[in-house]
Parts: C-alpha cells; sequence; structure tokens
C-alpha cells in the first residue's frame, strides 16, 4: 500500500498537523518508504497467532476506589499559556 | 589525587563513606566539568548548580547525621525526559516550552530518595525519537570520542545521547535513560558506556513523558557494570502509580558481579549476522563468545527466526502508540501554544510549529496506521508478529539457554549530520536492528563495551535476559568487562 498526497493532507488533517504544500509532497515520499519497509510483514503467518496486548503477562493490579489525589487546582493550570479562575482558556468553540 | 570526575559511583562512595571527600566537593567538581565542556558537547540542556549543591549540602549533613542512602551525595545527570519538579521537563521538544513540572518522577524520586543529587536534565532526540540525538530540539550532542587522527564530529547515538555523551565525558557520575527501541542500549555502545534496559515492568514509567507505552522502560547508563548495577537497585520498584510496575523484589544487583559462569547457557543466533555487518562486528563478536567460554559458560547455536520483522513491527506499533501519547500537545494544558483563527486552526498551528520532522513522521505513521481500513492490514498484523518474536526467545529460553549474545549495534558511531542517513529515514532506523527486538518482547538487554574499532572508536556487546533475570546479565557483562577493560575517551573539550 502506498500514500498519495490528498492522503497524506487527510492523515495530517486527522493528526492537527498543519502541513504546507511543500511539507506533504516531501512527507508523500518519505511515509510511502517506510511503509514500503514494513510491508514485508505481510509474508508472516499469522494463522491462529493472538495479537500481543500486554508484553509481560499480568493482572491488572486494582486499588480501592478513594480519592487519593487532587485538590490541586494551581499546579495543574500552572503551566498552561491561557487560564483564569483555574481554567484553561481557549479559542471560542460554541457560538 | 586523581581528578574527582574520574570517579565511579563505587569509588566516589568508598570516599564519601571514609571522609576523604565530601558531596559539595564533589558536585563542584562535576559543576565545573560540566561549565568548560557543555558548550563544545551540549550534553546538558539544563544544568541546576544551586539544586545540585543544595542537595549536596543536605547529603552532607545526612552522612554526618549517620543517614547513609544507597546513592548518598552522588551526582547523577537526568534525561530530559523523566519529570523533575520545578525543572526544565521538555523531552526536549519546543512544543513543551517553559514546562516545568509540578511533580517528580517516581524513577528519579528513588534516587532522590536513596541520596543522589542532580545535577541538571540532559540531552535527548525530541520525544526519544532518534537514533543520533540530532531531533533534539537543543540541537546535536557531540559525542566524546573521535576517531583516531580525524576531527570528525560524531554523534553519541540516541535518543539517550546527552545522558551516554555525559557518562563517558565524566560530566556526571551516572545518568538515567529511557528505551523504547535501542535508546539506551545504542548509545552506550557508541560513547564506551554500560547501559541497560530493564525488563518491562521493571522501573515505573510513572512522570516519564511518554513515547510508546508498551515498550517504554527506563535504565541507567553507567560508566561500568558494578555502577550500573547500583543505579538500577534504586531506580527500580513497585508503584502504586504505573500499574505495568511489578511486584517483584528488586534484588541486590551488586552482588551478582563476580559470580562464575559455570553450568550457563549462552544461545548465539543466526539472525543476528546481518548483510553488511562490518568484519569487526563479527570479530567482536566471537571475542566475546570466547571470553565466556573462558568463563567456564557453554556456547549453543540458537535460531530467532523472526528478527527481521522485529524492526519493521516496531515502525508500525511505536509510532502507532506515539500519535497516541502525543495526542495530548494541543496547546492547552502545557507549552507552546500557536494562536488561530479556531481551536482547530489552533492545534494544527501549535503542533506543526511545536513539533520536529522526525517526531511529525511518526504521528503521521501512527495515524495513518490506525486509521479506519488500515488498522487490521498493518497494526494488528504487526501486533500479531510482536506474539511471534516473544514465542522465538520463550522458546530459547525454555530449551536452557540462560543469556542470549549478540553486537549492540552495527557500527561504531557516526558523523553529525550524515547526509546519507538524513536522506533515507528507514537508514538511521537500521541502528537499532539488535536492540528493537528486546523490546518488542519487554526483556532485559544489556550493552557492554567490548572493544575498539580500526577508528579507535568503542564498540558494544548485548546480552539479552529473561524477564527479570537482571542479575544474570550484571554477571555475565561484568565477565566481559573483566577481559575486555574499560574505555575512556581522550579529552579534547
Amino acid at each position: 500500500m502506498s500514500v498519495d498526497l490528498a492522503t497524506v493532507k487527510r492523515v495530517a488533517r486527522l493528526a492537527r498537523i498543519a502541513v504546507t504544500e511543500e511539507d506533504a509532497n516531501r512527507m508523500v515520499g518519505e511515509l510511502n518508504g517506510i511503509l514500503g519497509f514494513v510491508e514485508q510483514l505481510g509474508e508472516v503467518d499469522v494463522a491462529g497467532v493472538e495479537p500481543m496486548t500486554s508484553v509481560t503477562p499480568m493482572d491488572m493490579r486494582k486499588r480501592t476506589d478513594n480519592v487519593t489525589d487532587g485538590d490541586k487546582a494551581d499546579d495543574i493550570v500552572a503551566n498552561a499559556p491561557s487560564t483564569d479562575y483555574n481554567f484553561f482558556l481557549v479559542p471560542k468553540v460554541v457560538e | 589525587m586523581t581528578e574527582l570526575t574520574s570517579l565511579t559511583i563505587a569509588e566516589a562512595r568508598e570516599k564519601l563513606k571514609a571522609k576523604e571527600l565530601t558531596s559539595v566537593e564533589l558536585t563542584k567538581a562535576y559543576l565545573d566539568a560540566i561549565e568548560a565542556a557543555n558548550g563544545v558537547l551540549n550534553a546538558y540542556v539544563a544544568v541546576t548548580p544551586e539544586k545540585a549543591l543544595d542537595m549536596a549540602k543536605a547529603s552532607d549533613e545526612r552522612r554526618a547525621a549517620g543517614q547513609v542512602g544507597a546513592l548518598e551525595g552522588i551526582p547523577l545527570g537526568i534525561k530530559d525526559l523523566f519529570a523533575t519538579r520545578d525543572v526544565h521537563t521538555q523531552a526536549c521538544s519546543h512544543i513543551l516550552d517553559g514546562f516545568k513540572p509540578k511533580y517528580e518522577s517516581t524513577v528519579s524520586q528513588n534516587l532522590w530518595d536513596d541520596g543522589a543529587v542532580m545535577l541538571g536534565k540532559l540531552n535527548m532526540d525530541e520525544f526519544a525519537m532518534g537514533s543520533s540525538n540530532e531531533t533534539s530540539h537543543y540541537g546535536a550532542v557531540i559525542n566524546p570520542w573521535k576517531a583516531e587522527g580525524s576531527n570528525q564530529q560524531l554523534v553519541p547515538g540516541g535518543s539517550s545521547g546527552g545522558s551516554a555523551a555525559a557518562v563517558a565525558a565524566h560530566l556526571c557520575a551516572g545518568a538515567t535513560a529511557t528505551d523504547t527501541g535501542g535508546s539506551i542500549r545504542q548509545p552506550a555502545a557508541f560513547t564506551g558506556t554500560v547501559g541497560i534496559k530493564p525488563t518491562y515492568g521493571r522501573c515505573s514509567r510513572w512522570g516519564i513523558v511518554a513515547f510508546a507505552s508498551s515498550l517504554d522502560q527506563a535504565g541507567p547508563i553507567a560508566r561500568d557494570v558494578r555502577d550500573a548495577a547500583i543505579m538500577l537497585k534504586s531506580m527500580a520498584s513497585v508503584d502504586a502509580k504505573d500499574t505495568t510496575s511489578v511486584d517483584l523484589p528488586v534484588p541486590d544487583y551488586e552482588a551478582a558481579l563476580g559470580q562464575s559462569l559455570k553450568g550457563m547457557k549462552i544461545g548465539i543466533p543466526r539472525e543476528y549476522r546481518v548483510d553488511g555487518m562490518p568484519d569487526e562486528i563479527e570479530k567482536l563478536w566471537q571475542q566475546g563468545i570466547a571470553w565466556l567460554k573462558d568463563a567456564g559458560a557453554e556456547i549453543v547455536d540458537i535460531t530467532l527466526p523472526h528478527t527481521k520483522y522485529a524492526l519493521p513491527a516496531y515502525y508500525i506499533v511505536a509510532p502507532a502508540e506515539a500519535s497516541s501519547n502525543l495526542a495530548r500537545y494541543d496547546g492547552v494544558r502545557y507549552g507552546l501554544r500557536v494562536d488561530g483563527k479556531d481551536i482547530v486552526d489552533m492545534y494544527e498551528k501549535t503542533r506543526a510549529a511545536g513539533f520536529g520532522t522526525e517526531v511529525k513522521r511518526r504521528i503521521m505513521i501512527g495515524t495513518y496506521v490506525l486509521s479506519a481500513g488500515y488498522y487490521d492490514a498493518y497494526y494488528l498484523q504487526a501486533q500479531k508478529v510482536r506474539t511471534l518474536i516473544k514465542r522465538d526467545f520463550e522458546l530459547v529460553f525454555d530449551a536452557g539457554v540462560d543469556a542470549i549474545l549478540t553486537p549492540a549495534t552495527p557500527s561504531s558511531a557516526f558523523g553529525v549530520a550524515d547526509e546519507d542517513l538524513a536522506s533515507d529515514p528507514v537508514k538511521m532506523y537500521l541502528n537499532d536492528i539488535f536492540t528493537v527486538t528486546v523490546n518488542m518482547a519487554g526483556l532485559p538487554g544489556i550493552a557492554v563495551p567490548a572493544g575498539l574499532d580500526h577508528k579507535g572508536l568503542p564498540l558494544g556487546l548485548q546480552l539479552i535476559g529473561k524477564p527479570f533475570e537482571e542479575e544474570t546479565l550484571f554477571r555475565t557483562a561484568h565477565v566481559i568487562e573483566q577481559a575486555a577493560g574499560r574505555f575512556t575517551p581522550a579529552k579534547w573539550w
């Protein structure tokens, strides 16, 4: 499988990365290079093989449903580019 | 008296204990060394002298009061991927501009709890994506090693290039690092240092900026095997904040050093003999085999048939997980924001300006292989292949093999801004051909220096072990180190 310019632009849109025409053109070649490299996986016989979901067999450790953290709104917004009263500020999303 | 910065962790520990040295003296020596070298080597992206001296002073006071931790007073460098409270933490990316977390990663906290001192944050490839440390927003790190008779600047490898260069150039006693596909072991091999990626789950990932969560694991880069053992003992822990961290006791790794290899079975996988591999690497490998045989180990040929598929599978799984993990950088909660005409425009502009070329490339690949219609063909197939890669190792270990010996990298360190590598991303990816299988299978792997090539540059061997049998790796790597000696670059900076 290979990607064309339109696909690269669609994927960039999905990934929320603005690309110029020049970027997109360059990426077509690069992504096709990588996709060409991974293509060889198709030759592996995987009949009856389970996809890996956890690299070490383990039961998910569970904890009791208690509040163990919180009450640190100042810390949470401390690094935000724009805040007001412990809210993150973003451009208007609802008219 | 020898230069204080030339002391290993174990040597400094003895001198501190004997009151021949204080942590403040040792820390000052390192801060001076950093000051003199960092303009050239670019290993640190942030130096924290005040914090370092405060921590050193507190350590000396604790020692005077009889409280001595396992790393009491030892000055360390921390890879920029680890969150350090109120200190520069940017994964060497522009998109995390100004980020100073209000929390501390579990691994670094473990080190401070054991008495260690922080010198600063170390350079790395942006979001740990790279094999040369050239994708860093803060510029390339220069390898303290140079080829004989050459003035060409070489890369230290990556992504933990700052960690490896700082350790090799004696700009810290030891460093934290992380390894997703080879990011501890490849730079260790390129700089003549020791690096271990422990079993997945041995160290907590909490507070480490996520790249590919099913592959990421922290480990140390150190000057010798003993120092790596000392550091991993402190770094490893079970952690309620990371459910993939394992609740197993952390052994005293140092105690494994010096134990006999008699009765041990070392596997030599034929698939690691790749086309175009320099004769020197083959020779190094044979030398390693001979050393282990002399030490009493039994050498057996083994096969890991799916080896060649590990790297292509990795370049699906890792970008897929990265595209998801890096979705959080959107200009809202931290770091860079580039304003736009609406919120989506802001996201797109922020991410376009904040991520570098390699990071964008991987996010794009990841987004593509996870997108509707391609998930089964790419991601699901890769996860099935991953099961087969892991099974290869399981079969070998079930047949009685205790550890596997391979080369660490297909070459020694290459030049900064290598045009051949820059023009083809896949060529750069091939650096990880011997290391990436270990991450795919979640196993521990150690890179230990074993010799110099004809240019006088260090080369490393890799040992791969069974899950949670890091002690076997330390024991075996120690034998190689004893035979090969240690390698230190001649100071030119």
